[in-house]
C-alpha cells in the first residue's frame, strides 16, 4: 500500500454552478483512522462535498489536495458508494470483480478477492444473481463489497442508508464498522441524526454550503456550538 | 386478385420445392447482408462510442455527419462505390467490381452511419447514468467505451438490427455495383426489380414473401437471445 495519501485538505473550497454559490469556502482536512461523518439537512451540499473531495468534481475555487508524493495514483487508492449506485449489468460477482479487472490483478487472486468481499457483504449466497435483480438493502451491500474489494485507504460513502428499511439500514452499518475495522478511512454523509450517533467519530456539519461546526461526535451532540446546529438536532431546521 | 392468387401458389411451390436458383439468391443476400453488417457494426459501435465518450478535434462534425448520413440513398453510394472500384478508380486495380465483396463494401458503406449514430445516441445516454461511476472506479477511457457498450448491449442490438433492415432491403447499390448477374451477383432485390420489370410477377412476389420472412426471422431470433439472455445477466 506504502506510505498514506492522508490527510486529505481542503482549503477554501467553493464549487459554484448556474450562477449558484452551492459550496462557500469549505476549509478542513481529514485523518487517517476516525470515521469521519458530513452532517445537515437536504440540499446543503454533502454529495457535492463528498464528490469534491473525491475528485469527480473540480472546486470553482480553492484546492483539494492529498498528502502523497507527486505521482502517486491517488484514484487508485480511494473508492466511493454513491447515493445511487450504478451496478452494472452483470452478475454480483462481476460487479465486484470489475474494478480488480480494471487493474489487471490476476484472475486467481481475484476470484479469492471477490468471494472475500461477497461474504463480509453477506452476499455469497448471491454470487451468481444478476446485479439489479438484487433488493435494494443487497444493491447497497454489493456497491459497498466492491469498493471495499479494492482495498481502499479512504471510502467514501454518500447516504448509503436512505430509502432503506431499518434491519437493512442496520446491516449496512454493521458492513461499514466492518471496513472500518479493517482498516479504511470512513468519510459519510447523512442527514440520519441516530445513524450520525452510532456511527460517526467527528461530525462536520454543513448546512447551505457552509461548513457550520466540525467536532467531535459526542461534544456535537451534547454541545452544539451553532444555532442551525442546535436547530437542526432538535429537527426543526427549516432549510 | 387472381394474379395475386396465381403468384402466390407459385411462390409456395417454389419456396417448397428448394428451387436451386431461388435458394442460391436467397443465400447470397443473406451472405452479402451479414457479412456487411458484422463489418459495420466491428466499425460502428467503437466509433459511435467514442463520438460519443471522447472529446476530440472534429467530433462535432463527425456526430452530425453521421446523423445526416443514415438516411444516405443507396443508389448513391453505390455510385460512389462503382467509381471507386471501377477500371478507373483508385481501387481498381483490385478489380472487385461487379463482385459480392463490392457488394458488401456498398452496403457496409449504407450501414455504418445508421449503426455508428445509433450507437453514439445510446451509449451518451448510458453514459450520463454510468460517468461518475466509472471514474470512481478508475476506469480508463478505453475501458469505459467498452464497459458502456457491454452494458448497452440489448438496447445496441436495435441498432444493429436496424443496419441489417436496411442493408438486406436496399437494392440500388447492389445493383449498381453487383450488376444483378445471373449465379454472380443477383440478390433477392435485384432479382424481384428484374423479375417485376420482366412481368414475372410470381416470382417476384415469391422473393418479396422470403425478403419479408427473413427479416421478421432474424428480428425474432435476436428478441428471443435477448429474452434467454436478460434474465441471467440483468
Ligand atoms: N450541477 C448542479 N447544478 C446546479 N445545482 C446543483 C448541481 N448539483 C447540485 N446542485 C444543488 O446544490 C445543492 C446541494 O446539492 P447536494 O446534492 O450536494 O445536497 P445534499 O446535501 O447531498 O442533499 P440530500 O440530503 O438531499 O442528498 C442542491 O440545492 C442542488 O439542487
Ligand atoms: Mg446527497
Amino acid at each position: 500500500m506504502g506510505v498514506s495519501i492522508l490527510p486529505l485538505r481542503l482549503e477554501g473550497v467553493t464549487f459554484e454552478a448556474d450562477g449558484k454559490r452551492l459550496i462557500d469556502g469549505v476549509t478542513f482536512d481529514l485523518r487517517p483512522g476516525t470515521r469521519s461523518v458530513i452532517l445537515g439537512p437536504n440540499g446543503a451540499g454533502k454529495s457535492l462535498l463528498l464528490r469534491l473531495c473525491h475528485g469527480l468534481i473540480r472546486p470553482s475555487g480553492g484546492e483539494v489536495s492529498w498528502d502523497a508524493p507527486r505521482g502517486t495514483e491517488v484514484s487508485h487508492r480511494q473508492a466511493m458508494v454513491f447515493q445511487r449506485p450504478v451496478l452494472l449489468r452483470r452478475s454480483a460477482a462481476a460487479n465486484v470483480a470489475y474494478p480488480l479487472r480494471l487493474r489487471g490483478v490476476p484472475a486467481r487472486e481475484r476470484g479469492e478477492r471477490v468471494a472475500e468481499a461477497l461474504a463480509l457483504a453477506g452476499l455469497s449466497a448471491q454470487a451468481k444473481q444478476a446485479a439489479r435483480s438484487l433488493s435494494g438493502g443487497e444493491q447497497q451491500r454489493l456497491a459497498i463489497a466492491r469498493a471495499w474489494v479494492m482495498a481502499p485507504e479512504v471510502l467514501f460513502l454518500d447516504e448509503p442508508t436512505a430509502n432503506l428499511d431499518p434491519a437493512a439500514a442496520r446491516a449496512i452499518e454493521a458492513l461499514i464498522d466492518g471496513v472500518h475495522a479493517s482498516g479504511a478511512k470512513i468519510v459519510m454523509t447523512t442527514h440520519d441524526l441516530g445513524q450520525a450517533h452510532r456511527l460517526a467519530d467527528e461530525i462536520l456539519f454543513l448546512h447551505r454550503g457552509h461548513l457550520l461546526e466540525r467536532a467531535e461526535a459526542t461534544a456535537f451532540f451534547s454541545n452544539p456550538r451553532t444555532a442551525e446546529a442546535s436547530a437542526f438536532l432538535k429537527g426543526d431546521l427549516s432549510w | 386478385m387472381n394474379d395475386l392468387a396465381a403468384a402466390f401458389s407459385q411462390a409456395a411451390s417454389l419456396l417448397l420445392g428448394f428451387d436451386e436458383d431461388l435458394m442460391e439468391i436467397i443465400g447470397l443476400s443473406l451472405r452479402v447482408s451479414f457479412m456487411a453488417v458484422g463489418l459495420a457494426v466491428l466499425l460502428g459501435l467503437p466509433l459511435g462510442a467514442a463520438v460519443a465518450l471522447y472529446r476530440f478535434p472534429g467530433r462535432t462534425v463527425l456526430g452530425a455527419l453521421l446523423n445526416a448520413f443514415m438516411g444516405l440513398p443507396p443508389v448513391v453510394v453505390g455510385l460512389v462505390v462503382y467509381l471507386m472500384l471501377s477500371r478507373a478508380g483508385p481501387l481498381g486495380v483490385l478489380g472487385l467490381l461487379f463482385t459480392p465483396a463490392a457488394m458488401i463494401l456498398a452496403q457496409c458503406l449504407l450501414v455504418l452511419p445508421i449503426v455508428a449514430a445509433l450507437s453514439a445516441q445510446i451509449v451518451a445516454d448510458l453514459s450520463e447514468e454510468y460517468d461518475e461511476q466509472l471514474r470512481s472506479l478508475a476506469a480508463g477511457p478505453g475501458q469505459r467505451l467498452v464497459t458502456l457498450l457491454w452494458d448497452g448491449r440489448f438496447s445496441l442490438m436495435t441498432a444493429v438490427l436496424a443496419g441489417f433492415g436496411r442493408a438486406i432491403a436496399e437494392v440500388g447499390a447492389v445493383m449498381i455495383v453487383g450488376g444483378n448477374i445471373a449465379h454472380s451477383t443477383r440478390v433477392m432485390t435485384t432479382a424481384i426489380a428484374l423479375e417485376t420489370s420482366k412481368g414475372n410477377l410470381a416470382l417476384a412476389l415469391g422473393l418479396g414473401l422470403v425478403l419479408i420472412a427473413i427479416a421478421l426471422g432474424v428480428n425474432l431470433a435476436a428478441l428471443a437471445l435477448r429474452d434467454a439472455a436478460r434474465p441471467r445477466h440483468g
